[in-house]
């Protein structure tokens, strides 16, 4: 019957070394990496089948719309970009003062973050990990621990880019831990994922600290992978363990992780610039309190204009100029032409 | 023979794709646990069927894909076929006369082993949670084995085996 060829217990023997060796490989180095490339384009027709229905689904909710239910929804998003718009003329004049008082204090500052929008994948790689797929990958410029947001939060990091489409781990996958500090106190911890989409778990506080039910948890900018400063979660249960070292406190995302179907990528690849030269600046709140640092920032990208081009005669429309030129914390939302652009709001108190 | 060939690769590539399609789809969360491992049902169809066609190897690469697909260490699934289909190839002469409560239950021994290898070599890779949501697909798979294997009998009534 198997008369061509090796026998099935060779067979047997070759795939099993075979499959152990890609196994170590593939565990200690990354010099797989191409093959899985080459082979998930591959596989990639299988992806958007299975990803299909669900868009075409969205595409018909969208165009059959009654005509009073778009007007409604388009009178409240021009109330929303109101009120957002009104909020960044205050965050503008804050991160300046931020800006001037961390120079006072001759520390650093971040500036320059970009932003790509994606889409989810509506595919299920594995019920127990929380890991998605996106529909940009490394032919994007994705790399591999790039913070991802959504207007409300913080939702993961890339774990793996491959050329049509890259995973990215949930802060909720039981292997996730993110770096957090409490935002009324600045207490710092660390927020691990449960496996539920609704939970994170803060496993490392002691029966007495400072934290309680309604704290919200902003990213702390410690483990070098989130930048600090945006929102994960609000802190929905504490309770004292008298007979155990650490409390029992869980949080609740900030981001509705099992509604996303759009997120922000984020490039936080700029260099954090010295303040230690503008303490001469004076304190006038137009466009060119910044201007001596400039040339020691890093600008991480050719079409980002450097913030002195604000002349101030452009100050009485410089809530508008800087949503689009970016002075502000987020620099440049890059757009592609499928997907509509998004504006982060200051989601702060 | 040609042409039975092609068509046999034809059906097998198909339903190999369709499977990892299946594999792959959004449920809601209750639901997902329960989604059986269609691509292994599928893989032990076919060696059931036309065992001196499809062996080890095609079952290996079809795992290799898996991999890829699920985002997994490269080669765990890719082992886990090949271990599986050893069996089935091991036993199919007896597996295919089976009464189908019997042969069911065949299925289960393998797609326990499958999953609890699949669990293990996950966890080697990173050891943070343990819970025996990873055996419901053994569950639905087993019930939907039935089916399959009434397809197999009267597959078989028709082809000359060996």
């Amino acid at each position: 019957m198997f008369a061509k060829g090796p026998s099935i217990n060779t067979r047997f023997l070759v795939a099993v070394l075979l499959s152990i060796a890609l196994l170590v490989i593939d565990q200690s180095s990354a010099r797989l990496a191409n093959m899985r490339a080459m082979l998930s384009i591959l596989l990639y027709p299988i992806l958007y089948a299975v990803n299909l229905p669900s868009e075409f689904f969205n595409e018909i909710n969208g165009s059959v719309s009654a005509y009073v239910d778009l007007k409604a929804e388009v009178g409240k998003l021009k109330e929303q970009q109101f009120v957002s718009d009104t909020r960044l003329l205050k965050f503008e004049a804050l991160e300046k003062e931020n800006i001037r008082l961390r120079s006072l204090l001759e520390s650093s500052y971040n500036i320059g973050e970009e932003l790509m929008v994606a889409e989810i994948l509506s595919v299920n790689l594995s019920p127990i990990d929380h890991v998605v797929l996106v529909n940009k990958g490394s032919r994007f410029g994705l790399h591999i621990k790039q913070p991802v947001l959504d207007t409300q939060g913080v939702i993961g990091q890339v774990i793996r880019t491959l050329p049509l489409n890259s995973e990215i781990m949930l802060i909720t996958d039981p292997n996730h831990a993110i770096p957090v500090q409490v935002n009324r106190n600045g207490l710092r911890t660390i927020a691990v994922g449960s496996g539920h989409l609704n939970r994170l778990v803060l496993p490392f506080l002691p029966n007495n600290a400072d934290i309680k039910k309604g704290d919200l948890l902003i990213t702390s900018g410690l483990g070098g992978t989130f930048p600090q400063g945006y929102p994960v979660a609000v802190v929905d249960d504490f309770q004292v363990q008298p007979n155990k070292q650490f409390a029992y406190i869980s949080a609740t995302p900030k981001a509705a992780l099992d509604k996303i179907r759009e997120v922000l990528i984020v490039w936080n690849d700029a260099k954090s610039i010295s303040l230690s030269l503008p303490l001469s600046i004076p304190p006038t709140l137009d466009g060119e309190v910044l201007a001596p640092v400039t040339p020691v920032a890093p600008v991480n990208d050719q079409n980002l204009k450097p913030v002195e081009q604000n002349s101030p005669q452009a100050f009485d429309q410089l809530p508008k100029a800087a949503m689009q030129q970016g002075v502000g914390n987020i620099n440049k939302v890059l757009t592609t032409p499928t997907t509509g652009s998004e504006q982060m709001g200051d989601e702060g108190e | 023979m040609s042409d039975q060939n092609s068509s046999d690769l034809f059906f097998y590539l198909f339903s190999v794709i369709v499977a990892m399609g299946l594999n792959v789809l959004p449920l809601s969360p209750a639901l997902q646990f329960w989604n059986p491992d269609w691509v292994l049902l599928v893989l032990i169809f076919w060696l059931l069927a036309l065992p001196y066609k499809w062996g080890i190897f095609s079952s290996w690469l079809v795992g290799l894909l898996m991999d890829v697909l699920t985002g997994r260490l490269l080669g765990q699934q890719a082992l886990i076929f090949a271990i599986v289909s050893y069996i089935c190839l091991k036993f199919y002469k007896r597996v295919r006369y089976f009464p189908i409560l019997q042969q069911a239950l065949f299925i289960f021994c393998c797609l326990v082993l499958s999953h609890t290898l699949a669990f293990g070599i996950n966890n080697i890779h990173n050891p943070a949670h343990f819970g025996w949501e990873f055996l419901l697909p053994v569950i639905s798979g087993t019930l939907i084995w039935p089916f399959a294997g009434m397809v197999l009998r009267s597959i078989n009534l028709n082809q000359p085996v060996g």
